[in-house]
């Protein structure tokens, strides 16, 4: 008879949907496959295709160079300040985009959560995935605009990398937070439509943090991504700007207290999607 | 009463298979061991008045205790070994898609535990997962690499996967735009190719039409045939018998019977109609019997109560129904399927229609009569049965229950499925 029945069968215990289990390579395989799928899927039918990502934040940021040039004064008073303000948007645009896509991701995904077994991280994973490669479309035009304006390159462009994976890693951290609890608190999607409201005014996008003076500016300095802007700021558009650290923008404490935040955010957003994976097919 | 004698006047469906059962049985018997589920315990909290919003939580923030527990699964211990088909039967509601669930890491359990040898495709409520936003080669495609296959291999597949669906033209269409016919055999398909040791498979039979339902068949055949294990969950007990090597009741979440299938397909009808509705205690689960069977029975020409019938002799169908309550403006609905589980015709009446019956009190019985003319070719049937009430046929009460199963005796089998009468002449044409 067949050499089936010769074969070894080893049992393997089942222990229900985790948020990372079942071998890497499947993992980056579906988070790639699904990203690549989402990204198509959002441009798909649309007259200017993957023009459009580029656009929105060309769009929004036509807006404000207008408001904050010509009817508030700020921009004239800062170096550079139309490219500032176009990287700030796209880099913001990333984590607002990300985090916002993600909150009811699972939730958009209920008939594949509910009928296979598969590492739940990868749905939001997948979603800020699809939000990189809009940012890499959308930093092309960045440093198009950047040597447009004669800025000429600096060696710490090269650290670019580690300010989009500090912003990465960041973005996920929030979003394994509120996509693992949306599907029992479904409040949180409107509460973080406001939340991230309230986050981009209070993260130096529309003004440098030396611009705001006293409490306002304790406060603005403590958000975890006060300090990627400012980097940012420093390493790509103007070397003389105040890094994140120096007294103009708010102390080292202040940069102390940013970094413990994210870091909490971060340990936090493992833990909670670690405790909610199993279940999240039953609350659905 | 004559009830249970005569309602489970049951007898097997053969199981259509070249291999001889003896000898099949003794193979899967000796086999390796390749689902081990032991003590498997599932608690669902069913939130009384389900606090989904922040608000309900900081309004009342001590009030969490406001949970009841749904013990889905209790102390559910069995084996399956390879190659064998393994049926789980149950009502609505006592367990059997959760312990499916649990056995394809979709939930996870409280208690106990369940270990597998091997690959498992499951094929839930009708699905595999899809996204209906996405073309069916996105889901097929981000569906093999769920089940674990590389990038590559998933692309191999597709073909294979609209191939068997017979989509190949729309391989390229969004799911949301097709029919649910489509989808299910999409997914069926995904399910098939994907040549899993282990199939978990909840309520497959009769997807699509007649002639995928025959494909579907065909399939199953083929799987057993080659050595590969299904797990059947299902309500359809012609399917059971056809297809188990074993069966298993589950009630309220506990293990009734393991075993025999048509044993377990008897037990089953018993606990349907044998006490009547009571017994359950679980609140939330589905009444699907508000009507009991008192008797069925079948009927020659000549009305004498008969086993089988000859072929081309009209048949009488006959059943007593007890109503558990009150039931106004009822529909009977019959189906007669072949051996296959494939339906030959289907016929049905509102009790309504001729002003017969409009209100079955509670505790009264009818007896619902049909004769039919008999078109089947010599071979096994069985007969289905669904009531519905309020003049509305989504309405039921009582849901594609096999009444019986009788054959139709005959010397010459014509090819096809149904005799017809026909006039058959040759003229000379000048």
């Amino acid at each position: 008879m067949s050499t089936q029945q010769l074969t070894e069968v080893e049992l393997r215990e089942v222990r229900g949907p985790t948020a990372l289990g079942g071998g890497w390579k499947r993992f980056v395989d579906l988070v790639y496959l699904m990203s690549v799928t989402e990204f198509k899927r959002t441009y798909f039918g649309t007259a200017l295709g993957y023009l459009w990502s580029i656009c929105r934040p060309l769009l929004l940021f036509a807006v404000l160079l207008e408001v904050f040039t010509h009817i508030f004064r700020l921009g004239s008073t800062v170096p550079h300040y139309p490219v500032l303000l176009l990287f700030n948007i796209i880099l913001f645009g990333f984590f607002q985009g990300g985090t916002g896509a993600s909150v009811s991701s699972i939730v958009a995904q209920e008939g594949i959560v509910r009928k296979t077994q598969f590492p739940r991280l990868a749905i939001p994973l997948a979603v800020i995935m699809t939000g990189l490669f809009d940012l890499a479309l959308n930093l092309i035009v960045v440093f198009g605009f950047i040597l447009g304006f004669g800025i000429s390159p600096l060696w710490t462009w090269l650290l670019l990398p580690v300010l989009i994976a500090l912003l990465f890693v960041f973005t996920l951290g929030v979003s394994m937070i509120l996509s693992s609890l949306y599907p029992r608190f479904r409040d949180i999607g409107i509460i973080w439509t406001v939340v991230a409201t309230a986050l981009f005014y209070a993260t130096p996008v529309l003004y440098p943090l030396e611009k705001v003076s006293g409490r306002l500016r304790d406060v603005i300095a403590i958000n975890p991504i006060t300090p990627i802007l400012g980097a940012a700021r420093k390493w790509i558009i103007d070397p003389h700007a105040p890094g994140p650290g120096s007294a103009a923008a708010g102390g080292p404490m202040r940069l102390a207290i940013a970094m413990v935040i994210y870091v909490v955010i971060c340990v936090l957003g493992v833990w909670i999607f670690n405790r909610e994976a199993p279940r999240i097919a039953e609350e659905l | 009463m004559p009830t249970a004698q005569a309602l489970l006047q049951w007898r097997a469906f053969s199981i259509a298979d070249q291999e001889p059962s003896e000898r099949r049985r003794a193979r899967v018997i000796d086999g390796p061991v390749v689902i081990e589920v032991r003590d498997l315990d599932k608690t669902f909290r069913i939130p009384e008045h389900r606090a989904d919003t922040v608000r309900e939580r900081v309004v009342r923030p001590l009030s969490r205790g406001e949970y009841r527990e749904l013990r889905a699964l209790r102390g559910i211990s069995f084996d399956v070994r390879r190659g064998e088909f393994f049926g789980i039967v149950g009502r609505n509601g006592s367990g059997k898609s959760t312990l499916l669930k649990v056995m394809a890491s979709i939930y996870r359990a409280d208690g106990g535990r369940v270990r597998i040898a091997g690959r498992l495709a499951p094929f839930i409520e009708l699905g595999v997962g899809f996204n209906p936003e996405f073309t069916a080669r996105q889901n097929v495609l981000l569906n093999g690499v769920m089940m674990g296959l590389s990038r590559r291999e998933a692309a191999l597949r597709l073909d294979r996967v609209v191939d068997f669906a017979g989509l190949s033209e729309f391989v390229d269409l969004k799911l949301k735009n097709y029919s649910s016919g489509m989808m299910v055999r999409l997914a069926f398909a995904v399910m098939v190719e994907a040549d899993a040791d282990i199939m978990l498979v909840d309520e497959v039979i009769a997807v699509g039409d007649a002639s995928f339902a025959q494909k579907c068949m065909d399939v199953f055949r083929e799987k057993r045939r080659v050595g590969k294990t299904l797990v059947l969950v299902t309500h359809d007990m012609g399917a059971v018998q056809n297809f188990c090597d074993r069966a298993m009741l589950i009630h309220d979440g506990e293990m009734r019977y393991l075993g025999d299938p048509e044993e377990a397909a008897l037990r089953y009808f018993r606990l349907n109609f044998g006490g009547g509705g009571n017994g359950r205690s679980g609140v939330g689960a589905v009444p699907d019997v508000n009507v009991s069977l008192v008797d069925v029975w079948l009927e020659n020409g000549l009305g004498e109560r008969v086993e089988n019938v000859e072929q081309g002799e009209p048949i009488g169908f006959n059943l007593i129904v007890e109503a558990q309550r009150e039931l106004r403006g009822a529909i009977f609905a019959f189906q007669c399927l072949n051996v296959d589980g494939i339906p030959i015709f289907g016929f049905g009446k509102g009790m309504t229609e001729d002003d017969e019956i409009d209100r079955i009190a509670a505790g009264q019985r009818v007896r619902i009569a049909a004769k039919i003319e008999n078109p089947l070719v010599p071979g096994r049937y069985g007969l289905k049965c669904s009531i519905a009430r309020n003049n509305t046929l989504g309405d039921t009460v009582m849901h594609d229950v096999q009444l019986m199963d009788f054959l139709v005796r005959g010397k010459d089998p014509n090819p096809g499925m149904v005799a017809v009468q026909e006039d058959l002449r040759a003229i000379v044409e000048s």
